[in-house]
C-alpha cells in the first residue's frame, strides 16, 4: 500500500497575527512555523499506525512550497515517513497547491491521500476536494476514524449532528480531524533517521492561481467587558435580553 | 445567474440553506440578476416556500443514484448542472455537506472559490471576498479572478431574510449521473442535540467545572436556552465530553449570536475559535482568565453557584414575557 500525506507549514498556534506591506502580507517576524496540526496530529500519524501494522506501506510527505519549508518537511520525516517531496514553488492558492499535488499523484498512483481537514492559517478546507476532483477519485471529508483491510477503507465522518460510517475502495482521499489518531512526539531515533531519509525537490507544473488575496484585517477589539456581580444575576438576564437582544 | 446548492438532511431543507440561499438573492440583486436553487434529490419540504427568501426556481434532480451521498458523484453533478443553467456564481453553506462539495467543484470548473466567506462580495472594482483566516484571528479579502465564482459562506455569518410573497417554481433537470464507489453504512445521530454550527446560542464548559459529572448546571443551562452544548480543548482531550463538542483552533469554529464560556481560562486558541460571536459571556472565579479581556459581559464567580440561579433567573424572566 502506498500512502501520500499532504503536509502544510502554518504558524504555530500562539503565533501573533499581524500584517505588513499595507495589511497585504503575514508579517513573519518573529513567527515560529510548525506542521498544519491537523496534518501531523492525524493523517500523518494515522499513515504512520497503518505501516506499522503493515510495514510493506509506503509512505510519501508532499508539500508545496520553497527552501523554508524543509525543516517542516524533516520534522514531518522525523515522526515517521519514507520519503519527501517538495514541489518547488510558493504556495499561491488553495487550486494551485491542489493542482501541483495532483500532477505528482496522477504519476505516482497512491492508494489512500491523506490531508488534514483544513489548515489553521488560510482555513480553506479545500486541498483533499479539489484534489480529489482533479484526480477523480472518491473523497471523504472530516474523518473521525479510518481503518482499512485490504483494499476496502471504513471510514467514519462528521455530518451536521453526528457521524456517518462508509466503505469504500482505494483509491481514495481523506481529510482528518480529531479521533482519526493521537498526537505524537518523534523520539531521537526518528530525528536522526529523518537527516538522511530522501527529499526530491520537484520542479512545479504550469498551473494559475484563481484566487489571490487583496488585504486582510484585524477584527475589531471589544468595546470592554461589562461585569456584574455573582449575586445579581438577573441583571445578567436583562442585559443580555434588552441590551444585547441575545436570549 | 446565481446558483444556491439547497443543502438536506432527513428530507428537510438546512437552516444553514436559508441563509446561503437569503444570502444569494442579496447577491444576485447586487449583481442584476436571478437567483436559483440546485436540489439533488428530494425533500418534504414544499420547495415553493423557498420564494419567501426571493428564491425564483429550485433545479432538481432525482435521479436514483443521487439517494445517497457520495462527495465525488455530487461534485461532478453539480459542476454539470452549474455548466448546463449557465451560473456565473455559485453559492454553498460551508458546512459539513459544503466542505465536502464546495472545492470539487471549483477544481472541475476552474472557478476560483472562497470559502468560510462572511460577507456579500465587494464588487466595486472586481469581485472581492471577505473571509475569516486564522481560524478567526484575522480576516482576508479575497479576489476571484475567474469567470465563473464560488463562494462558500460560514453557518451564521448571513441573516435568513424571509418573508417575500413570491413562490419559487420547480424545474426538473436532466443530467447523467456516474455511479459512485461509497457506500454509507451506518449513521449515528447525536439525538435531541443542537447542532453546534448552527446554533444561536452555544453553552461552553472548561477545565474549571473540574470533571464530567459536574456538566449537569451546564447542560441544565443550555437547555433552559434553547443553546448548543461546546467544550474547551482539555476538556475533549480528558474526554469529558465527546471530541465532536471542542472548539477553538483545532476544533469547531461557531459565531452564534450568544456564546456563554463557564470555567474556560480563553487561550488564545480558544478565542480563535470562538470570536466570531456576537456576544460572549464569561463567567469564572479568576478575575484574571484572559477571556474577561475578549468578553461582552462577565461574572467573577464560582460557576457552581452562579449557573443554577443563572438557569433560574432565565426561567423567571421567560415565564414574565
Amino acid at each position: 500500500m502506498k500512502i501520500l500525506v499532504c503536509i502544510s507549514k502554518t504558524p504555530d498556534t500562539t503565533a501573533k497575527i499581524a500584517f505588513t506591506d499595507g495589511a497585504k502580507k503575514f508579517d513573519e517576524s518573529g513567527v515560529q512555523w510548525i506542521i498544519n496540526p491537523y496534518d501531523e496530529w492525524y493523517a500523518l500519524v494515522r499513515a504512520i499506525e497503518l505501516k506499522e501494522k503493515d510495514p510493506a506501506t509506503i509512505i510519501h510527505l508532499i508539500t508545496v512550497g520553497g527552501a523554508d519549508a524543509e525543516p517542516i518537511i524533516r520534522k514531518a520525516l522525523a515522526l515517521g515517513g519514507d520519503e519527501a517531496i517538495r514541489i518547488n514553488t510558493d504556495s499561491a492558492d488553495s487550486f494551485s497547491i491542489a493542482a501541483q499535488i495532483a500532477a505528482v499523484a496522477g504519476t505516482e498512483k497512491y492508494d489512500l491521500i491523506f490531508t488534514g481537514k483544513e489548515t489553521i492559517d488560510y482555513n480553506g478546507a479545500s486541498i483533499g476536494g479539489m484534489l480529489a476532483a482533479l484526480i477523480d477519485a472518491p473523497y471523504i471529508p472530516l474523518a473521525t476514524s479510518f481503518n482499512i483491510e485490504g483494499t476496502t477503507a471504513t471510514i467514519t465522518r462528521e455530518i451536521e449532528g453526528g457521524e456517518e460510517v462508509v466503505t469504500v475502495n482505494n483509491p481514495v482521499v481523506v481529510s482528518c480531524q480529531k479521533g482519526v489518531a493521537e498526537q505524537r512526539i518523534p523520539n531521537m531515533r526518528g530525528i536522526m533517521a529523518a537527516r538522511t531519509k530522501p527529499l526530491k525537490v520537484v520542479e512545479p507544473a504550469a498551473v494559475e492561481a484563481l484566487t489571490s488575496i487583496e488585504s486582510f484585517e484585524l477584527p475589531a477589539t471589544k468595546a470592554g467587558v461589562k461585569l456584574i456581580s455573582p449575586d445579581n444575576v438577573e441583571e445578567l438576564v436583562r442585559l443580555l435580553h434588552e441590551e444585547a437582544k441575545a436570549i | 445567474m446565481v446558483l444556491v446548492y439547497i443543502d438536506h438532511q432527513d428530507n428537510q431543507i438546512k437552516k444553514s440553506t436559508l441563509e446561503a440561499v437569503s444570502y444569494g438573492a442579496a447577491l444576485a440583486k447586487q449583481l442584476g440578476t436571478e437567483v436559483h436553487g440546485l436540489l439533488l434529490g428530494s425533500v418534504n419540504d414544499d420547495l415553493a416556500t423557498l420564494g419567501a427568501y426571493e428564491l425564483k426556481n429550485v433545479y432538481q434532480m432525482n435521479d436514483a443514484a443521487l439517494a445517497h451521498f457520495d462527495a465525488q458523484v455530487f461534485v461532478k453533478t453539480i459542476a454539470a448542472a452549474a455548466t448546463k443553467v449557465g451560473a456565473t456564481t455559485i453559492v454553498f453553506s460551508h458546512n459539513q455537506t459544503g466542505k465536502a462539495l464546495c472545492a470539487g467543484v471549483s477544481a472541475l470548473l476552474k472557478a476560483g472559490l472562497v470559502t468560510g466567506a462572511i460577507a456579500l462580495p465587494n464588487t466595486s472594482a472586481g469581485f472581492v471576498v471577505k473571509k475569516s483566516v486564522f481560524s478567526g484571528k484575522a480576516f482576508a479579502n479575497v479576489s476571484i479572478q475567474t469567470a465563473v465564482k464560488i463562494i462558500a459562506i460560514s453557518p451564521n455569518s448571513y441573516k435568513v431574510v424571509g418573508g417575500a410573497s413570491a413562490a419559487a417554481t420547480t424545474t426538473p433537470l436532466d443530467i447523467a449521473v456516474t455511479a459512485g464507489h461509497v457506500k454509507i453504512t451506518a449513521v449515528h445521530k447525536t439525538s435531541g442535540e443542537i447542532s453546534l454550527t448552527e446554533a444561536d446560542i452555544v453553552v461552553s464548559g472548561g477545565r474549571g467545572l473540574k470533571g464530567p459529572e459536574n456538566w449537569g448546571i451546564l447542560l441544565d443551562l443550555a437547555k433552559e436556552l434553547g443553546a448548543a452544548t461546546a467544550c474547551s480543548r482539555p476538556v475533549g482531550d480528558a474526554h469529558w465530553r465527546p471530541h465532536h463538542e471542542h472548539v477553538g483552533q483545532t476544533g469547531v469554529q461557531v459565531a452564534p449570536n450568544l456564546y456563554i464560556a463557564i470555567g474556560i481560562s480563553g487561550a488564545i486558541q480558544h478565542l480563535a475559535g470562538v470570536n466570531r460571536s456576537k456576544t460572549i459571556v464569561v463567567i469564572n472565579k479568576d478575575p484574571e482568565a484572559p477571556f474577561f479581556k475578549a468578553a461582552d459581559y462577565g461574572i467573577v464567580g464560582d460557576a457552581f453557584e452562579v449557573l443554577p440561579k443563572l438557569t433560574d433567573a432565565i426561567k423567571k424572566m421567560k415565564a414574565s414575557a
